[in-house]
C-alpha cells in the first residue's frame, strides 16, 4: 500500500517534466555477465481488456535484472508454464528448470481511459513462498515507471539492498558539426538510457552535472557566457539561475548531502581552490589555499568534510579536509599511485571510488577503488581514458565515462567488478554521467 | 610545429634581407605590408616589406618589425604533456605579443588554455587555465596591462584535433592569443 501511494505521487511527478525527447537514445548493451547469477524466471504478463501496450513490462524487468548482473533469467521460450497469478503456480514447474525466484503479473486497461493496473507476485520457488505482491496503478505512458518499480521490488527481496531501478543519470553530449561548431546538450534519462530528454542545449561547453540530493535540481557549468560559470536548474520546470560570477575559473559544483551547500573550484584569488557557498546565505567559505590546483571536490556522508584532488605534492593525490579546519590540517588519502583524481566515497564511507593512473609509464586511466582502512585497491576497468565516476545511490554500480571506437561512451560496472554494461551512443560524444539519488 | 614553422620563417626572412642589401635594392611597402601564409616563408617574403637602406641602422629596424609581425602571426602557443609552462623557444614570440599590447594600451585580448583528453575534465580545466596564466604572467612582466588580458580555459572541451593519436594531443595542448 505504501509503495502504491509513493508510486502514485511519483508518477504524478513525472507527468509533470519538460516534454522534448530525444530520438538518439542510449542503448544499453550488457558487456559483461555475472559468474554466477541467480536464476529468475520472470513470465510475460497477461493482457485483459482492448488495446496494445507501448511496452514489455516482463521484458523490461527482464533487462533490469540482467543488466544489474546478479540475475540469469530464463528464456522464455524455455518456461513449461505461463502463470499470470499464484493459483496458477505450480513450484514444480520451475523446480525442474532450476529456478529461484519467479516473478507473475496481469496487466488490466481500464476500458475508456489511459489507466491501467499491474498486478505483480514474486515467488520463493525453494520455499515455496510467495515474497512479495501488489496492484500498481498508472498511466500507460508510464509502463516503464511500472516496470522498474517491480524491479525494485525483485530486487530487493532477493539481494535484501534497495533496487536503484528508477533512478535516472544527467550527462552531457558534444555532437561535433564542424571543426568551428559543436553543439553541447545536458540530458537526463532512466538509468538506462531510455527516455532520454535534454535539458540544456549550447554552442558554448557544458560541464560537471551533479544532482541536488532531492533530485529535483541539477547544477553545472556552462560557457554561455563565454566563461565557465555554475547554474542550477530545476529538473521540471527547466527554471535556471545562475549562482557564481567571480573572476576566472568557476567549476566542480558538487552538492552537499544535507542539500544546504555547493562545493565548487574557484580561481579569483590566484589558482583553483575549493570554497563552500551556503545555498542560502550565498555565504563563500574558503576551503583550501594552495598555490598549486585543487580540484574535483566531493563530500563525505556527513557533509562535514570534503575529499579533493590536488597537485600539491607535485602529481595529482586525493586528500580530504573537515570544513571549518586550518589549511594544514589536510590528510592525504591516496599514496601509490603516480595519479589518483576524482575521488569519491561508496555510501560505505570507507571505499573510495576514484581515477587511477598506476605509473608514469602506464598512460591508462582507469576507475578503481581504495579503501581507505586495509588501503586494499581494486582497479575495475581495463579501458584507458575513463574518467568520471559517478555511483548507483545503492552502491551497486558506478558508471564512469570512456572511449570506445574514438568515441565518448558511458560505461557502467559492479562493485565487485563482476557485471559491465554500455549505454553506447547513437550521436556524438557522450560523457560525464551523475546518477541521481533515489527518486521515490 | 608552429614553432618550427616560425623558425623557418625568420631564417627566410635574414636570407632575404642578406640578399636585398647586396641588391641594394629598395621596396616602397610600408611594414604593414603582406606576408605570405604560415609555413611559406619563401613565397611570403619574395613580396615582402624588407626596407633597406646600407649604411644605416634602418636595415635592422625593419627587420626587427618584421621579426615582430612574424611574432605576432603566432597566436597559437603549444604545451608538452602535463606541462603548465610555456615553451623557453616561446619566450622571444611572446616578448613582442607583450610589446605589442604595451604599446597599443587599448588592445585586448583573451588567452584561452586547452589540455589534452587524458586525465579527468576538471584537472584538465584547471590545467588549461594554468597555462594560460604562465603566458598571462610573462605578458605581464613584459609590459601589458592586466586589464588588456582575459584568461578562459576550455580544458580537453574545444580539441583542436579530435582522436587519440599523439599528434592530436600535442596540436590539442595550447594556448591560443585571440585579439578581441
Amino acid at each position: 500500500m505504501n509503495l502504491r501511494k509513493s508510486l502514485h505521487s511519483f508518477l504524478a511527478g513525472s507527468l509533470c517534466l519538460l516534454s522534448f525527447t530525444v530520438n538518439a537514445e542510449l542503448s544499453i548493451q550488457i558487456t559483461q555477465g555475472s559468474d554466477n547469477p541467480i536464476p529468475i524466471a520472470v513470465v510475460p504478463f497477461s493482457l485483459r481488456g482492448n488495446g496494445v501496450l507501448s511496452e514489455d513490462i516482463s521484458q523490461i524487468v527482464m533487462n533490469d535484472l540482467e543488466q544489474v548482473g546478479d540475475f540469469s533469467p530464463l528464456s522464455r521460450s524455455n518456461m513449461l508454464s505461463l502463470p499470470s497469478e499464484e493459483q496458477e503456480v505450480f513450484y514444480r514447474d520451475w523446480r525442474i528448470l532450476a529456478q529461484d525466484y519467479l516473478l507473475v503479473g496481469k496487466i488490466d486497461i481500464t476500458p475508456g481511459s489511459q489507466l491501467v493496473q499491474v498486478q505483480y507476485e514474486f515467488f520463493d520457488i525453494n520455499r515455496e513462498v510467495k515474497l512479495a505482491g501488489e496492484v500498481l496503478t498508472g498511466s500507460v505512458t508510464q509502463l516503464r515507471d511500472i516496470a522498474h518499480e517491480i524491479s525494485n521490488v525483485v530486487f530487493e527481496q532477493v539481494t535484501g539492498t534497495r533496487g536503484a531501478f528508477t533512478t535516472e543519470i544527467v550527462y552531457v553530449v558534444a555532437d561535433y558539426i564542424s571543426p568551428e561548431r559543436t553543439n553541447f546538450r545536458l540530458e537526463k534519462a532512466d538509468y538506462d538510457g531510455q527516455r532520454a530528454q535534454i535539458l540544456l542545449e549550447s554552442v558554448e561547453p557544458i560541464m560537471s552535472p551533479s544532482w541536488s540530493p532531492t533530485g529535483r535540481d541539477v547544477a553545472y557549468v556552462s560557457f554561455e557566457t563565454d566563461l565557465p560559470r555554475i547554474y542550477i536548474q530545476n529538473i521540471a520546470t527547466g527554471d535556471r539561475q545562475q549562482i557564481t560570477n567571480y573572476p576566472n575559473l568557476n567549476s566542480s559544483p558538487e552538492w552537499s548531502p544535507d542539500g544546504t551547500k555547493l562545493a565548487m573550484v574557484l580561481s579569483k584569488d590566484g589558482s583553483p581552490d575549493i570554497y563552500v557557498q551556503d545555498l542560502a546565505t550565498n555565504q563563500l567559505i574558503r576551503v583550501t589555499d594552495h598555490p598549486l590546483i585543487d580540484t574535483e571536490p566531493s563530500w563525505t556522508a556527513d557533509s562535514r568534510s570534503i575529499v579533493f584532488m590536488s597537485e600539491r605534492t607535485g602529481q595529482p593525490q586525493i586528500y580530504q579536509i573537515a570544513l571549518g579546519a586550518s589549511s594544514f590540517e589536510v590528510e592525504r588519502l591516496t599514496y601509490d599511485c603516480f595519479q589518483c583524481l576524482n575521488a569519491k566515497f561508496l555510501p560505505d564511507g570507507v571505499n573510495l571510488v576514484h581515477v587511477r593512473r598506476e605509473t608514469r609509464q602506464d598512460p591508462n586511466y582507469q576507475i578503481a577503488v581504495l579503501n581507505i582502512e586495509t588501503l586494499r585497491v581494486i582497479t575495475l576497468t581495463n579501458t584507458s581514458l575513463d574518467e568520471s565516476p559517478s555511483i548507483a545511490p545503492n552502491g551497486s554500480m558506478i558508471m564512469y565515462g570512456t572511449k570506445f571506437n574514438g568515441r565518448g561512451v558511458l560505461d557502467a560496472v559492479s562493485i565487485d567488478g563482476a557485471v559491465r554494461f554500455r549505454l553506447p551512443s547513437s550521436q556524438g560524444d557522450v560523457r560525464e554521467p551523475a546518477w541521481s539519488p533515489f527518486l521515490n | 610545429m608552429a614553432k618550427q614553422s616560425i623558425q623557418t620563417i625568420k631564417m627566410g626572412l635574414m636570407a632575404i634581407s642578406l640578399f636585398a642589401l647586396v641588391a641594394c635594392s629598395s621596396t616602397s611597402d610600408t611594414e604593414e605590408g603582406g606576408m605570405g601564409g604560415e609555413g611559406s616563408a619563401g613565397s611570403g617574403s619574395s613580396n615582402s616589406s624588407a626596407r633597406t637602406n646600407p649604411g644605416s641602422t634602418s636595415g635592422q629596424l625593419s627587420q626587427e618589425e618584421i621579426r615582430a609581425q612574424n611574432a605576432l602571426r603566432q597566436t597559437v602557443f603549444y604545451f608538452d604533456f602535463d606541462v603548465a609552462e610555456f615553451k623557453p623557444a616561446d619566450r622571444e614570440t611572446l616578448s613582442f605579443h607583450a610589446r605589442n599590447l604595451a604599446a597599443n594600451s587599448s588592445m585586448r585580448i583573451r588567452l584561452e588554455g586547452h589540455a589534452d583528453e587524458r586525465g579527468t575534465r576538471e584537472y584538465n580545466l584547471a590545467l588549461g587555465e594554468r597555462r594560460a596564466n604562465s603566458i598571462l604572467n610573462y605578458l605581464i612582466v613584459n609590459g601589458a596591462s592586466r586589464s588588456q588580458v582575459e584568461v578562459v580555459s576550455y580544458g580537453e572541451e574545444r580539441p583542436a584535433q579530435a582522436g587519440q593519436s599523439d599528434s592530436a594531443y600535442s596540436r590539442n595542448r595550447r594556448v591560443e592569443v585571440v585579439t578581441r
